[in-house]
């Protein structure tokens, strides 16, 4: 909303400066954007006279100007305007000057070889329109060397304020000035408007067709008709107002309703009473209808949307726009002016719906004054009169203008209550009569009659709020917040919320590079990686690659990836501990970490190196996932490892993490090539992903004292042995075997040798494990190690086919 | 004695000329040896009278002792001689270099980082992190929270929706961490004092928004907290998360649907060369929105108005990351650019604490 500081002067007696009423409309909650203070700007430039113009030597479209600028000392000025000729007057600025439209500093110069000092200036450079044609070209009778600003009259500050969606009454200048009376800064100006003195009833009878249901769409519509106007350019006050505010001026009738839109937050419309066909009928628009609106763009509304029509047809669409077929112009001498109130969530609804954002929508959807109904037309009508003559009828106002009485019962203590502010009752209540609520009651509870202008305002807390923002928010003081019990603060995260943090540092520190990727990726992605469904498509995605939401984090991490090779960095180690969606319900989103790695970048190491490169392959990735499990100090006993992982891995290197069949924790491995390709990812790519959800809770325990630690005086003997079995047969099938043949005293088993080729059969491979064996009650004798090394071998032979190498 | 004198200086020659452990061990045996001449010497004394024994044996023994304590001292400097020469030999290039080492190489991002960071401050003041679905229905993210249906407070909030269900009701992605106060207060018995850090979206797009990024709420309900309370927590927590010992902050009053009265928080800063600076300067920069829970919304959440009351506060996790830490832009916190990552990111075990700091 922007206003000129003169136009608030209209209806602020105030003898505050610009920086303090700025100030103060920031301080109320009408945030100042920006000040625009032309005064400033253009403070340098002078008007002057053009002595002579005569033919640039060295070029064909520039002139060489003697100019006055009214110290009677003519400076040079070369110029290539077109218009530029002797005895004119123009605007100068002399070098030093800023030119705001040109974003440069002028200075003495020589162009062509002829010097110049100074610049003849267009509308454009100034700032101050779009026409760049040529320099600015001033009657005949105006001053030389006065400041332009002063000589034009355009040192207007114009103030652009915020208006939140709640303030419809700060819709206009009038609100605005309200707003800055009650919080100090002057007094409001009252107009009275002495009703206007109707010739006649208006002829055009306007008829509200709702069915009784739907009367809130066109509560009441004023109308009436001034004969014998002469619609020409408004004044030059009216225009530089609306120009200042970036409104086109059109005509005086056009430009009286936007002036009382911006002045009073009041929209009007006009018809030219002479194309308006029979009496005004408001209704639902119909199949069919169809309007060309002031904009010249064509709609066709759908039924919900309220037309204003004729025996013509649709004329204008309520509260919106008005039709071009009966809008008004210079040939215009009988107008009809409409002031109707309209229901805020239609206008609101029909706009979008139509996609026509205008002024009148703007206020019409937040609300506007519906006390102001019927004297906003008087002052239209006045204004009519004035700037344009003619004869006015009297009013026709269909339908009622609704007067809701709001009373809140207000507690004065609701404002300590709220805000811990300590304000006296009479400043709360005078705070509260500046802005026109109505307080009755001395009490301590006192009722609170809303203002007509207040739509927002309907509680209690509302008033405080008035309350506060004109006292200042300044007022109410830091008052420290104390723990809610005097102790120790007791730890407040949950399980996942620890394993989340967790997991990324324990990520990290293997050296991956934590990413934050799109929750949303395309169908085609999500659909690779099990996703897809369609109660996971966004109607309403912001670009076709970001539709679905994301069933795994792997698509976002691998085309981030690629998108690091594409810029040279081939060695990528990432990882993303985020939300992944199985469904639409709350439980089917769940926290993944999922780590992914490229070329040569092995926790070890990136990149090629004298040691041995980073090379990868699917052991990198179950590190992975192993390492992020015991940081998180999840028990590994119980987990298996099952060959292949899910569809998006490559079949033979990749595995399931498991607790048991129904307790999927994860997968690791290589990225299916299929996959890659489909991503247009190079690979091999290897990756492990882990549900942080799925994974068991730690074991309650009631005290924090760690397991007794229990050491045994015997020495621990390992014993190696190679098995040879068939290469399907998995190694953890080996151990297992292994581990049964012996349940008490097998303390830790590894593989330590994996072999084929020669020496091993064809199409079979030895596996060569070493068990430590820790005896706790006695030394085991060579005959005890010998039984058991015979049970394991047997064990393993049963389970595995297995034989053991020579 | 003449020999056994030429016998000690032979062998003390002998030990002096051995050039490794193998001839020193030569001469210890030829010395010392069940054949040596000492051990000869030595094998004499049993058929020598007492007298003979009185005053050889002495010599003899001197001789032996001597030579043994040569042998030692000479083993002793052949070995270190021969480790010295060992390690001489094994000798590496310790200039070569090595790989950064993982936890070097790890980063963590700047938005995780600052969720610690958040969490280790309000923790401390007893709030505890409450968390929600990013896919939710309309009413907890609009209608509970006092945005009336068709209001144009709903539509500054550019909200993605998904397709409407069987029985035509649409969920949408959350457009705020709001809607977790409302399952908060619908689960919780106040008193209740929460923050709740969280990805938001809105179909939105362009140099300073993304469609998704992140903020953080808080939410305090009880029976006596009111703005002087609010302000304090958030000059606070400014105060603490920035790691300056003063701010400045403008509070303004403003409107949101969910709370009233609503304000805006304006921190004061000064801006130089790009780099904004906090406890000092002119300018004014907007870091938060803020008021008292809305009585409807304290209503539809079961609870009566004027009996609890109570403020929520959000602002944007990614902003006040990048005014603390300096990112120019928005867009690349999403991008997954390794070189921005590294640089912005923090090391693994750059763990925020208040008793540590929470920044290096």
């Amino acid at each position: 909303m922007k206003f000129t500081l003169s136009w608030l002067k209209e209806h602020l007696d105030t003898a505050a400066s610009l920086d303090q009423i700025v100030e103060a409309l920031t301080r109320v909650g009408l945030e100042v954007e920006s000040v625009e203070d032309p005064a400033k700007v253009l403070a340098p430039y002078i008007t002057a006279h053009v002595i002579s113009a005569e033919q640039h030597p060295n070029a064909d479209r520039l002139r060489v100007c003697m100019v006055d600028t009214g110290d009677g000392k003519p400076v040079q000025v070369v110029c290539g305007a077109p218009n530029a000729r002797a005895g004119m007057k123009s605007v100068f600025s002399p070098p030093g000057t800023f030119i705001p439209g040109k974003n440069i500093t002028i200075t003495v110069g020589v162009v062509r070889g002829v010097e110049s000092a100074g610049m003849l200036c267009s509308a454009f450079e100034l700032g101050l329109s779009e026409d760049h044609e040529g320099i600015i070209d001033l009657p005949a009778d105006a001053p030389v060397g006065v400041r332009y600003v002063d000589y034009a009259g355009v040192d207007d500050p114009v103030i652009d304020v915020a208006i939140t969606p709640n303030r419809s009454d700060a819709l206009g200048v009038y609100g605005i000035a309200r707003d800055l009376a009650a919080a100090g800064l002057g007094s409001l100006k009252r107009h009275d408007l002495p009703p206007v003195k109707g010739h006649g009833a208006c002829p055009v009878d306007v008829k509200l067709n709702f069915a009784t249901d739907q009367k809130h769409l066109a509560p009441a519509f004023a109308l009436r008709l001034v004969r014998g106007v002469k619609n020409g350019p408004s004044p030059d006050w009216m225009q530089r107002r609306l120009k200042a505010i970036g409104l086109r001026p059109i005509n005086t009738l056009v430009d009286i309703t936007n002036y009382i839109t911006f002045d009073r937050g009041r929209p009007l419309h006009v018809f030219d009473a002479k194309k308006v066909k029979g009496n005004l009928v408001v209704r639902h628009a119909k199949d069919g209808d169809e309007i060309l609106a002031l904009d010249g763009k064509t709609y066709k509304p759908d039924p919900s949307v309220v037309v204003i029509c004729d025996d013509n047809g649709v004329e204008s669409i309520a509260g919106i726009m008005g039709g071009e077929h009966s809008g008004c112009d210079e040939h215009t001498t009988d107008v009809l002016i409409e002031s109707a109130l309209w229901d805020p969530l239609n206008v609101a609804r029909s706009g979008r719906a139509l996609g026509i954002n205008t002024d009148a929508r703007y206020r019409f959807e937040r609300g506007v004054d519906p006390a102001f109904c019927v004297p906003g037309l008087d002052l239209a009508t006045k204004m009519v009169l004035d700037l344009c003559g003619g004869e006015a009828s009297e009013a026709r106002v269909a339908g009622e203008v609704p007067a809701p009485e709001k009373i809140i019962t207000f507690p004065w203590s609701e404002v300590k209550r709220l805000t811990g502010l300590s304000l006296l009752v009479p400043e709360m209540k005078a705070i509260l009569t500046e802005l026109g609520f109505w307080v009755s009651g001395n009490d301590k509870e006192v009722k609170v009659a809303v203002p007509s202008w207040r739509p927002d305002v309907e509680d209690k807390a509302d008033l405080v709020e008035e309350i506060m923002r004109i006292a200042g928010l300044d007022q109410v003081e830091a008052v420290p917040f104390p723990r809610e019990v005097a102790a120790v603060p007791k730890p407040v995260l949950t399980l996942i919320q620890k394993r989340t943090r967790l997991a990324k540092r324990a990520l990290a520190t293997r050296g991956l590079v934590e990413a934050v990727t799109w929750s949303f990726i395309s169908k085609a992605e999500a659909e690779l990686f099990g996703g897809g469904k369609p109660e996971l498509a966004l109607a309403n995605p912001i670009a076709s690659d970001l539709s679905d939401m994301r069933p795994s984090l792997l698509p976002g991490l691998i085309k981030a990836a690629q998108r690091n090779a594409d810029r040279g960095f081939h060695d990528v180690a990432l990882f993303e501990v985020g939300q992944v969606f199985a469904g639409d319900k709350p439980n089917d989103q769940t926290i993944a970490a999922t780590s992914l790695r490229r070329g040569l970048a092995a926790a070890k190491g990136l990149g090629r190196h004298w040691q041995g490169a980073g090379a990868l392959d699917v052991f990198e990735a179950k590190a992975d996932a192993l390492a992020l499990l015991e940081a998180l100090g999840i028990p590994t006993a119980g987990l298996q490892i099952v060959q292949c992982g899910p569809s998006w891995f490559h079949p033979g290197r990749s595995g399931t993490l498991q607790f048991g069949p129904k307790m999927v924790v994860g997968a690791f491995g290589e990225i299916h090539p299929r996959i890659l390709d489909a991503l247009d990812a190079k690979g091999p790519i290897i990756a492990c992903e882990i549900t942080l959800d799925a994974l068991p809770p730690p074991k309650a325990r009631p005290t924090k004292m760690k397991p007794k630690l229990v050491l045994s005086e015997f020495q621990p003997v390992s014993r190696d042995f190679a098995f040879i079995v068939e290469k399907n047969i998995a190694a953890a099938d080996i151990l297992k075997a292994a581990q049964a043949g012996e349940r008490n005293l097998i303390s830790d088993m590894t593989v330590f040798d994996v072999y084929e080729g020669p020496g091993v059969p064809e199409g079979k491979i030895s596996v060569a494990i070493a068990v430590t064996l820790q005896p706790t009650d006695k030394t085991l004798t060579d005959a005890e190690i010998e039984a058991v090394s015979t049970r394991i071998i047997a064990e393993v032979q049963k389970k595995t086919g297995a034989t053991l190498r020579a | 004695m003449t020999d056994l004198s030429a016998l000690e200086t032979e062998l003390v020659n002998a030990i002096a000329a051995a050039s490794d452990e193998a001839a020193l061990e030569a001469v210890r045996v030829a010395a010392l040896g069940k054949a040596g001449s000492i051990s000869g010497l030595l094998k004499t004394l049993g058929a020598m009278t007492p007298d003979e024994r009185k005053e050889k044996g002495p010599l003899i023994n001197g001789l032996r002792d001597r030579v043994t304590e040569a042998l030692t001292t000479k083993r002793d400097a052949l070995k270190s001689a021969a480790l010295d020469q060992r390690l001489q030999s094994e000798r590496v290039d310790v200039t070569l270099p090595l790989p950064q080492s993982p936890a070097a190489r790890g980063r963590i991002h700047p938005i995780s980082q600052v969720i610690d960071e958040l969490t280790t401050i309000f923790a401390d003041m007893g709030f505890s992190v409450a968390e929600g679905s990013d896919i939710e229905t309309d009413f907890f993210n609009f209608t509970a929270l006092n945005f009336p249906v068709g209001h144009p407070a709903r539509e500054m909030h550019d909200t993605f929706f998904f397709n409407p269900d069987d029985k035509g009701e649409r969920k949408l992605l959350r457009t705020h961490t709001s809607p977790v106060q409302i399952h908060t207060m619908m689960s919780v018995k106040p008193p209740l004092r929460v923050i709740i850090p969280g990805r938001t979206y809105r179909c939105d797009s362009d140099q300073t928004h993304t469609p998704m990024f992140h903020q953080v709420e808080g939410l305090v309900i009880d029976k006596g907290s009111h703005l002087g309370h609010l302000k304090w927590i958030l000059a606070e927590f400014c105060k603490s998360f920035f790691e300056v010992d003063d701010v400045k902050m403008r509070f303004r009053p403003s409107f949101f649907p969910f709370t009233e009265p609503s304000v805006e928080v304006d921190i004061q800063c000064s801006r130089k060369g790009g780099e904004i600076r906090f406890g000092e300067g002119e300018d004014w920069l907007e870091i938060l929105g803020c008021g008292m829970v809305h009585p409807n919304v304290i209503r539809n959440c079961g609870l009566d108005p004027d009996e609890y009351q109570g403020f929520a506060w959000g602002m944007g996790i990614d902003r006040i990351a990048m005014l603390k830490y300096g990112m120019p832009d928005l867009r690349p916190f999403f991008e997954a650019d390794l070189r921005w990552l590294s640089h912005y990111g923090f090391r693994p075990l750059d763990l925020p604490t208040l008793a540590g700091g929470l920044s290096v």
